[in-house]
């Protein structure tokens, strides 16, 4: 059985950069085949160098990504997708300005071979909090806001430095908390939006300079409380945006650890897997000591 | 030689103010040469006289505003409905009044497919009338075990499937969590799947393919009986894909000789740019024939009411069940409206609740000041919870509204009751309203959501019952001319036709409703038993015995 397809879900209002942050994945997928699904070609859904042959509902790109359009079927291009050979590495499904993305990963969840990786929701740093006070769009935008796992604050060279930090706190109370990754452009580290790239050999480090993250690799070798560990290492206070890896349970068998923001999950995996844990998270605020430490608890 | 008919009937009802009612039609090359006693249109020269309609009542060809083709199609399904209703080949299968009946229904149809592994699909499902009891993958597993059974709700919303189905489609197991999958309490799922988003991945199995609402050949066909046997001579389809295949079949199969009604196909607003569609749309628009009127587009702003994702004003949903879902922009409707208005293309755009209403007039009024078009014709289609004041909007703005007088036969009961209360209930669908402020206006059936009918329509429109016979906005009521103007010359203004269809005088298509009984005297109680012969359309002549 091959391994299930991962599917992000980026989301967030017209206007938030979301086009912006593809095109910016497919400048450095670095390999990795990426499938983007959009609801709809823009007139310039996808930056003309990259494409390197079009069709009316497929896109082909440098790379061996391809990007299609989707339109009112979503479910029918997810199948169409999966048997694309050689299949994508990694499906990202832009969602329309409309969509409420919980509902986008409820239709994933549903079909066999994928496997949801998470909701990415971009926010204009300049006016996520107007848009989230619309009379008609108001409750959209903090249902999105909600749904998140990872919130991207776009464009915040378009804001001063008091506007940016009162923005943080209230999209921290709307959300309760949720990880912010600031960034302007659409530029953000490909880690923090796809988990396939935080474990791709070739791209190994960060290598956006102005990044405020960081990433390791932990290797607990003693079995743990896999699910007790999973549950910590998605705690607020950790610094955490994601990790995967495998680690060796209290019954001694290999399990998967996923974590995006506060969201995880654990799953059997083959004996012959290496322990390791990547973790990608806030610089000055991960440690390699926490980390461990849970792993001690936890076994 | 000029080739003229001259029909005698007992009564026409021209829709013509200046001469309501004659005796005589003159018919010319598929138009309307004259209208009126035989001594009149005499003048116009030789002529042969056709009195196959001498005992008939004639109406101008009816016009149907918001259909789908789909209706065709769902016809090879097996008819699971409440209420009776009769099918392209003009049986009339009788309404089921339980679960057991329905099920029975389908056994006899499972039995006469051969092969093991077809699918059995029924339609038009709706349990709100058997006291909400939910139909089980159990109740289908009883027809059988070993096919996959899918049973589509009337809402179109909402799929009942086998174990067989579910086994198909991978989700007869534990641990599904989705808000449109009900689990039983043995964890599976109890096979109610509701939304496009999980009736999709099953659809497949159980007939109901992902382009169900492209009406095939077939389909067509079968929905131009209907057509005949309601009287309908202009019939919409809103909204469809028309992809390149599609457009192929339209043109080929309204283009046969005995095709015989005029369809008109609204482009779907998604999964395209507002751009790419209008310029599409321009395209289509110079493809169009006579019987396929290619070149409108139809946007959709909400959900449904009872499914709850209408988007509603304060005080929301009376059950409080949360706002429902936008599906489209306001950017994204700004947009495509300046654009449409620059290139002359009319849009349609649906709403249901109040709230997607208000962002539509909202929308619309701006997009008019920089693109100014008295003639736009925009049309608001369902527009159920409109209020007063919104209709006055719509006036200022020249729109049309075309009302869902229907629905409040069908789910009335359950608006009053459930989703948005006794008040709001009561002004559903405000004909009257509309029509005092000065607001074109259509109704409609929306087929197959309600059965196509437009003397049905016209009776909701005219009595507003409710399923359990309660009277519901007595306010709202509109008379019997004021209904038969709606499902005739109204419909057609909302389709910029009005020019061509919808009264019988002079230089207009020879389009008929051939009629048993005359709706103008039979009274209100009675208009949705209007008995109809066939139709005339272009001049040619359908008996709907003979179909």
């Amino acid at each position: 059985m091959t391994a299930p397809l991962p599917v992000t879900v980026i989301g967030g209002y017209l206007g938030s950069g979301k086009t912006t942050l593809v095109n910016h994945l497919l400048r450095n997928a670095n390999g990795l085949r990426l499938a983007i699904l959009v609801n709809e070609f823009g007139e310039l859904a996808i930056d003309e160098d990259l494409i390197e042959a079009e069709d009316d509902d497929i896109i082909s790109i440098a790379g061996g990504c391809v990007c299609c359009s989707f339109g009112s079927d979503l479910t029918g291009a997810l199948i169409d997708m999966a048997k694309l050979n050689p299949q994508p590495d990694h499906v990202l499904i832009e969602s329309s300005g409309v969509a409420i993305p919980s509902a986008i990963v409820g239709s994933v969840s549903l079909l066999n071979g994928f496997c949801a990786d998470g909701i990415v929701i971009l926010a204009d740093a300049e006016t996520i909090q107007r848009s989230a006070c619309d009379k008609y769009m108001g409750d959209t935008v903090l249902r999105q806001l909600a749904d998140a796992n990872i919130i991207v604050l776009n464009k915040i060279d378009l804001v001063n430095k008091a506007h940016l930090l009162e923005t943080k706190r209230w999209l921290g109370q709307q959300t309760n908390g949720v990880r912010i990754i600031e960034s302007s452009h659409g530029i953000v580290a490909p880690q923090v939006v796809l988990e396939s790239f935080l474990v791709q050999k070739s791209l190994g480090v960060l290598h956006f300079e102005a990044s405020n993250l960081e990433m390791m690799t932990i290797t607990l070798r003693e079995p743990v409380d896999v699910e007790s560990l999973a549950k910590k290492l998605a705690d607020d206070n950790l610094g955490l945006i994601r990790a995967k890896g495998f680690v060796t349970s209290l019954t001694g068998q290999k399990n998967l650890i996923q974590v995006v923001g506060r969201r995880w999950e654990t799953s059997l995996a083959p004996d012959s897997t290496l322990n390791g844990i990547v973790c990608l998270g806030f610089k000055g605020v991960l440690s390699r000591q926490n980390i461990e430490k849970i792993g001690n608890v936890a076994s | 030689m000029v080739d003229t008919t001259i029909y005698s009937a007992r009564k026409i009802i021209t829709m013509n103010p200046a001469r309501p009612t004659v005796s005589h039609v003159a018919v010319r090359d598929g138009k309307i040469l004259a209208a009126g006693d035989l001594s009149e249109l005499e003048t116009w020269g030789d002529y042969k006289l056709d009195e196959t309609f001498a005992d008939k009542v004639l109406m101008p060809g009816l016009v149907e505003g918001h259909a789908h083709t789909m209706e065709g199609t769902l016809w090879r399904y097996v008819y699971c409905g409440y209420f009776d209703r009769g099918d392209p080949n003009g049986k009339v299968w009788d309404g089921l009044q339980t679960i057991e009946a329905i099920l029975e229904r389908l056994k006899e149809a499972e039995v006469q497919i051969d092969d093991p592994d077809a699918p059995l699909s029924g339609w038009s499902l709706d349990p709100i009338y058997m006291d909400n009891t939910r139909v089980t993958r159990a109740d289908l597993d009883s027809v059988s075990a070993t096919r996959p059974i899918g049973v589509l709700h009337a809402s179109g919303h909402i799929l009942n499937v086998n174990t067989k189905a579910l086994e198909l489609g991978g989700l007869m197991k534990t641990g599904i969590n989705h808000p449109g999958i009900p689990l039983g309490a043995d964890g599976y799922p109890t096979g109610e799947l509701f939304g496009p988003e999980t009736m999709t991945p099953i659809g497949v199995h159980v007939g109901f393919n992902r382009s169900l609402t492209d009406s095939d050949e077939q389909g067509l066909r079968d929905f131009a009986k209907l057509c005949v046997r309601t009287g309908v001579t202009t019939i919409t389809d809103l909204a469809a894909r028309l992809d390149d295949e599609g457009i192929e079949a339209m043109l080929r199969v309204t283009g046969e000789d005995d095709y015989p009604a005029r369809v008109v196909p609204l482009q779907l607003f998604m999964g395209a740019t507002p751009k790419e569609i209008v310029d599409k749309v321009v395209e289509l628009k110079a493809r169009a024939t006579d019987r396929l009127r290619l070149g409108r587009i139809k946007a959709v702003a909400d959900g449904s009411i009872q499914g709850f994702s209408a988007r509603m004003r304060w005080p929301g949903y009376h059950n409080g069940a949360p706002n429902g879902l936008w599906y489209t922009a306001p950017e994204q409707l700004a947009e495509l409206y300046r654009l449409a208005l620059g290139a002359g293309i009319q849009v349609h755009t649906h709403t249901n609740g109040d709230e997607a209403t208000e962002m539509v007039l909202e929308t619309l009024a701006p997009a008019l000041r920089d693109v100014p078009s008295p003639n736009h014709r925009f049309t608001l289609q369902h527009c159920q919870l409109a209020d007063a004041a919104q209709f006055r909007k719509m006036k200022e703005l020249n729109m049309c509204v075309n009302l869902f007088a229907n629905h409040h036969f069908y789910w009335g009961d359950e608006h009053y009751r459930l989703t948005v209360g006794p008040e709001r209930a009561l002004r559903m669908n405000a004909c009257r309203t509309a029509l005092e402020t000065g607001v074109p206006m259509a109704i409609h059936s929306d087929a197959p959501v309600t059965p196509l009918g437009p003397f049905f329509t016209a009776w909701s429109a005219v009595n507003r019952l409710t399923a359990s016979g309660r009277t519901q906005g007595e306010h709202e009521k509109i008379g019997v001319e004021a209904a038969l103007y709606a499902i005739t010359l109204g419909a057609a203004y909302t389709l910029h036709l009005d020019d061509e269809i919808g009264s019988i005088e002079v230089g207009k298509k020879a389009d008929f409703a051939v009629l048993e009984d005359d709706p103008t005297e039979i009274g209100n109680d009675n208009l949705k038993d209007v008995c109809v012969w066939g139709t005339v359309q272009n001049g040619r002549i359908f008996a709907a015995s003979k179909l």
